[in-house]
């Protein structure tokens, strides 16, 4: 267990598994995405309530799951990179905070779109919407932090100390739901079970799990380029492209 | 550099632990002000809301909706299945609004009519979702 993990935190030993695993797991991550949505947008049925209108769920719920979760992955990364050094944690934050953004932007661009028609308005400031916005705010802050300072160790601090605050803002998203009076309604998937039926749960799920492969597989990739970026000099870097050659 | 680590370690727990604190305080901060919406109980109740533009939340009572022929006029009653409130409102109406579900009206509360005039009505639907077929099914069986 060990020696694996120790494995993965050194750069040549993540850069090959990566460059291996690669092409398999992005074309896996897209199948899986179209098998799910497809599947959500044509085959599902109508929902009583909302009509239609309700298979956004297929890309809103993935990408909203998503771009919290990435968030979890980068605080956990940033308490290991704040007390360990362990620089593949600070390659991690910087390769999955664009993701992160996206996502976010995605979750809130998606959510607009559902909110026109059901609600009856693209955007209110209630605690789930505007503790979403935030974090996209953060993902920004946290991105443009990146390129901010010219030691690579001042920034990899400063990065992992912000990663952290913000942190406090993930459970606010989770529970603004439940604690207060919000436009947004409760979550449906739950420990306990799920309030959405077998028929639309099923492609939701594929969806959402096609969503978090693709996350990997791009997260690896642009982890890739921020290893290059940083170890370029390296004998193993030039060792692995002469054998290219 | 075993002093280092332990350093380092303790930066980290102090920090999450005043984050802890931190969370605490925003939270109970939040509590006060940060709910979407009043329901009717919180407006029937003794403390007088007394705000120009305020937002009531609840279900719209069965049998409760009275829509004008030849305006966009509507009263219907807003309940949180303990009290309830008379709204009126002058406009369109969003798509999921009807009986037994979920609305949120923005605009002003006349204490001394006890009607709420709206200018604003969202629909706020539940974390359900059933297919049309098996609803059919359910109620034919019922």
């Amino acid at each position: 267990m060990r020696q694996l993990f120790n494995q993965l935190i050194s750069f040549p030993y993540f850069f090959k598994i990566a460059q291996i695993s690669f092409p398999y797991l992005f074309l896996l991550s897209i199948l899986v995405i179209l098998l799910g949505v497809l599947w959500g947008v044509f085959f599902s049925p109508v929902d009583v309530t909302q009509g239609e209108v309700y298979r956004i769920i297929y890309l809103h719920v993935p990408a909203a799951s998503v771009a919290q979760s990435i968030y979890y992955t980068m605080v956990i990364a940033s308490i290991t990179y704040l007390i360990w050094r362990i620089k593949m944690a600070s390659v991690f934050m910087i390769s999955m905070a664009p993701l992160g953004a996206i996502f976010t932007f995605l979750a809130l661009f998606t959510g607009a779109v559902w909110g026109q028609p059901t609600w009856g308005t693209w955007w209110v400031w209630d605690a789930r919407l505007t503790s979403t916005l935030i974090l996209l705010i953060l993902y920004l802050a946290i991105i443009s932090l990146f390129s901010s300072f010219d030691r690579r160790a001042s920034t990899d601090q400063a990065v992992s100390i912000v990663v952290l605050i913000g942190g406090i803002n993930l459970p606010i998203i989770k529970l603004s739901v439940e604690w207060w009076n919000t436009l947004h309604q409760s979550a449906s998937i739950t420990l306990s079970g799920s309030s959405i039926d077998n028929e639309m749960l099923i492609p939701l799920l594929i969806s959402i799990f096609g969503f978090y492969l693709y996350v990997t597989a791009i997260g690896m990739r642009k982890m890739q380029v921020e290893i290059l970026k940083r170890e370029i000099s390296h004998n193993w870097v030039k060792e692995i492209f002469i054998e290219k050659r | 550099m075993r002093t280092k680590r332990r350093n380092r370690v303790i930066f980290v727990s102090s920090l999450v632990a005043s984050l802890s604190v931190a969370f605490i305080f925003i939270v109970l901060a939040m509590n006060e002000n940060v709910d979407f919406y009043y329901t009717p109980s919180d407006l029937t109740s003794s403390k007088i809301i007394n705000k120009d533009s305020l937002r009531i939340g609840g279900l719209v009572q069965e049998d409760s909706i009275k829509i004008s022929k030849d305006s966009l006029k509507t009263n219907f009653l807003v309940t949180d299945l303990e009290n309830s409130i008379e709204v009126y409102y002058e406009g369109i109406l969003p798509n999921l609004f009807k009986e037994n579900s979920g609305v949120i009206a923005r605009g002003f509360y006349d204490y001394s009519d006890g009607i709420f005039y709206a200018k604003e009505i969202l629909a706020k639907h539940d974390e359900n979702y059933i297919p049309k077929e098996v609803k059919k099914a359910l109620v034919n069986d019922s």
